[in-house]
């Protein structure tokens, strides 16, 4: 299906006109964008969109945006919205779709990811939690770690092994955990924040039906590829303004505080200004190629240049904050629903920041990916390719 | 004038087909008739530039003329062609005065009051690439930084000296500027001394200048400053096109080195710590070129922000086309220590280009002024 333009906004404001949203409650108006396929415009009919080039929904937005229509949160349900969603749908029977697809973008259901656990973070096909299968379920057992959201979640995405005679990347089976079954539990994982934005989750004797199953048995590696590539998208790809991001508030303190200023910061901040203002012009540059068609490998260095740029830039900001760098705003455990860089001190932002050369795969693996991938320098020596999983060094 | 915090989206960072296509040509006759063998033979030869090259490049393709209207016997391209030429003379350290003559000398040239009838046929004759004009004032002069003048004595003849020209040694036509004017002279002429410096880049000679009672003639502007800074910047902008090009062919050419070349029974692009130091320059070149782009089309726009675009450029690529050249050689081991490859003639080029039009921390200093980022 192509629609102009024009129809779509025409589309867009019929639904305005429908419902009008100073009078219509914020669920119902969010029921009726979905069933109007506006939720996702490139999501197929019946389930929120139109079958439409994913580019258009910039348009549905814009116009929504300028009425002043509320959203769905989608800084609440980011994992729901970037990660299951898109795998759902690739990988989904139609009865999962429509059982799934329709509450995750209402934000009624909320959703996280059971991938890393402790034995397995950047070698994450290493994974040990175990599913047996007992007739029509599976019965599930081990440890997920660095879940945000699990407290809140009603399901979760989870890959297990189902098979530990094969090769790592061959046992794995992929599902959708009910996260309020009783063998599962949510402990917070505090971090040097002081706050637990993420948990650690036990898996005991948690009985999943197999009509919950994404994919063949045996085939989850492929499947999270999908979940995978959409979050480092997600993680890389925040569209700027100049100054936008943390060096904001760096630049800010600056310009209003003459008395912090010294030579040697000044030179440190010039560098960091030009590298912030290139890396936001190559995420520029990146966007141009796709919206021409032409996407190109570039997009892989992104979030390696923004983790390094981050901690950088709030190190910098500490620094020059002198005596005000020292305090801390707050070491209460709290669990917050979403990661907030700039609302926060230079306290939290240093911290915070650590985690972003670690999180959804470390600086040092996407150097690896980079020369094998970009540059086709050879990979490194895999020893465990052709060894049955149970049979590995752990 | 926009505030640091407001930015045009109207940026173009790609390159267009046409663009794609004239690099491919460009590309085509450098691999013909540039290939780091002659570059090498060239510089044993006294030719401070190689002038076959020169003439396919400039006349033969009117590559010379792409910033100069058609009108005034030019092609009425624009910035974001000549950044291409520039990305791909680059990669080929081609000794050939592009920058200096077509950019920087052709852009003064254009910032000059066009009534001046010389100023037109100047600009005809470097478009046609039949001479080459040089900008007199060091190599190492910022578009923003004060340059170098001549003196005027009552007689009406220009005197003093200007050190590191870029380009001068080769040119027919010398831009000097007093204190209120701008003027051509011929480099053969009477009180005119171009003295070649043994110079550390072997592709892009310096030499001095010395005036001693030179005739200056009718100026060709009076109003210098404007019409300088307008080369110079021009030519800061898409200078960070050829470290582009640089750097590129480093990091090209070393990956294929490296997935070559066997140590310990393996490649040795195979050990984690070179693929890392790789990937790495690949980032930058990644950014790199963003940031070239952004400068290119900011002068082909004429935007408002393109002397911000411009030291953006300058500031960013200057140390990644040193890094580059730096990584080439360490990561080709004993082989890019000797003369006969070709790494070192890359180096030298990066070194000089980091210095040339304004190094790094001076471009830094304009954007200091411009963003309103200032020192204690």
């Amino acid at each position: 299906m192509t629609i102009s333009e024009a129809q779509l906004r025409d589309r867009v404001r019929e639904l305005l006109a429908a419902h009008p949203i100073a009078s219509t409650p914020r669920e119902a108006f969010l029921e009726a964008r979905f069933d109007a396929g506006l939720a996702w415009v490139h999501f197929p009919e019946e389930l929120g969109g139109l079958g439409l080039p994913r580019t258009q929904q910039a348009v549905v937005d814009a116009e929504l945006e300028a009425a002043g229509a509320p959203d769905n949160d989608p800084r609440r349900i980011g994992i729901g919205l970037g990660m299951a969603a898109p795998t759902v749908l690739t990988y989904g029977t139609e009865e999962q779709k429509r059982r799934w697809l329709r509450p995750l973008w209402l934000g009624e259901e909320v959703w996280c990811q059971l991938f890393s656990e402790p034995g397995a973070g950047s070698d994450l096909a290493a994974l040990g939690t175990r599913a047996v299968r007992d007739g029509d379920t599976w019965v599930v057992n081990g440890q997920k770690v660095w879940t945000s959201n699990a407290h809140n979640a009603r399901w979760a995405i989870l890959i297990a092994r189902t098979d530990p005679e094969q090769p790592k990347h061959r046992g794995i089976t992929y599902f959708v955990c009910d996260m309020t079954d009783p063998g599962v539990e949510v402990r917070p994982l505090r971090q040097i924040t002081g706050e637990a934005e993420f948990n650690e989750v036990f898996l005991s004797d948690v009985r999943i039906p197999d009509a919950h199953r994404l994919g063949e048995v045996g085939d989850g590696w492929r499947v999270a590829q999908t979940t995978l590539m959409n979050e480092r998208v997600a993680i890389g790809g925040m569209r700027l303004p100049r100054e936008g991001g943390v060096i904001g508030p760096v630049v800010e303190a600056w310009r209003e505080r003459p008395e912090l200023r010294t030579h040697d910061l000044h030179q440190d901040l010039l560098k960091l200004w030009v590298e912030a203002e290139v890396a936001r012009l190559t995420g520029e540059r990146l966007r141009q190629q796709l919206v021409a068609g032409q996407p190109g490998p570039e997009g892989s260095g992104m979030k390696l240049g923004f983790a390094r740029l981050n901690q950088r830039i709030s190190g910098l900001e500490l620094e020059l904050l002198g005596e005000d760098g020292l305090s801390y705003e707050d070491w209460t455990m709290t669990r917050p629903e979403i990661v907030d860089f700039t609302g926060r001190d230079a306290g939290y932002r240093y911290l915070r920041a650590k985690g972003n050369s670690i999180e959804g795969g470390t600086s040092e693996v996407l150097l690896n990916i980079v020369a094998e991938r970009v540059l086709g320098l050879p990979s490194e020596p895999r020893t465990d390719k052709d060894v049955a999983w149970k049979d590995l060094a752990r | 004038m926009e505030g640091p915090g407001q930015v045009s989206t109207s940026v173009d960072l790609l390159y267009s087909e046409t663009e794609d296509e004239l690099r491919s040509v460009v590309r085509d006759v450098l691999t013909d008739h540039c290939t780091a063998a002659a570059v090498l033979a060239r510089i044993e030869t006294d030719e401070p530039h190689d002038r076959e090259l020169w003439k396919t490049l400039a006349t033969e393709m009117g590559l010379a003329g792409l910033l100069v209207p058609e009108k005034l016997g030019g092609q009425g391209a624009t910035h974001r062609e000549a950044a291409v030429v520039l990305e791909e003379l680059g990669r080929a350290v081609a000794p050939v005065p592009y920058l200096s003559s077509a950019v920087v000398v052709t852009e003064m040239l254009l910032g000059c009051p066009a009534q001046q009838p010389q100023v037109g046929a100047q600009l005809a004759e470097l478009a046609s690439g039949r001479q080459v004009g040089a900008l007199v004032v060091p190599f190492t002069t910022a578009p923003h930084a004060p340059y170098a003048r001549v003196r005027r004595s009552s007689d009406g003849l220009l005197h003093g000296t200007v050190t590191a020209v870029a380009d001068a040694a080769g040119a027919d036509l010398l831009y000097v500027a007093t204190d209120d004017a701008l003027y051509t002279l011929a480099a053969d002429q009477g009180g005119v001394t171009v003295t070649p410096r043994t110079s550390l880049d072997l592709t892009r000679p310096l030499a001095d200048v010395t005036l001693d009672g030179a005739r200056g003639g009718e100026p060709i502007s009076e109003d210098p400053d404007s019409a300088v800074r307008r080369g110079l910047r021009a030519g800061a902008a898409l200078l960070a096109s050829e470290q582009l090009g640089v750097a590129d062919w480093c990091l090209t050419e070393t990956v294929a080195y490296t997935r070559d070349r066997h140590q310990f029974n393996r490649p040795v692009g195979s050990f984690q710590a070179l693929k890392h130091r790789l990937a790495e320059l690949w980032l930058e070149t990644v950014n790199a070129r963003a940031a070239a782009r952004n400068a290119a089309d900011a002068l082909a726009t004429e935007s408002a922000e393109a002397p911000l675009a411009a030291s953006l450029a300058q500031a960013y690529c200057s140390p990644v086309a040193v890094h580059a050249a730096e990584e080439a050689l360490q990561l080709h081991g004993g082989i890019g220590m000797t003369w006969e490859h070709p790494v070192h003639l890359y180096l030298k080029r990066a070194k000089a280009d980091a210095v040339g039009l304004g190094s790094a921390g001076r471009h830094r200093e304009a954007i200091a002024g411009l963003v309103d980022l200032r020192a204690p």
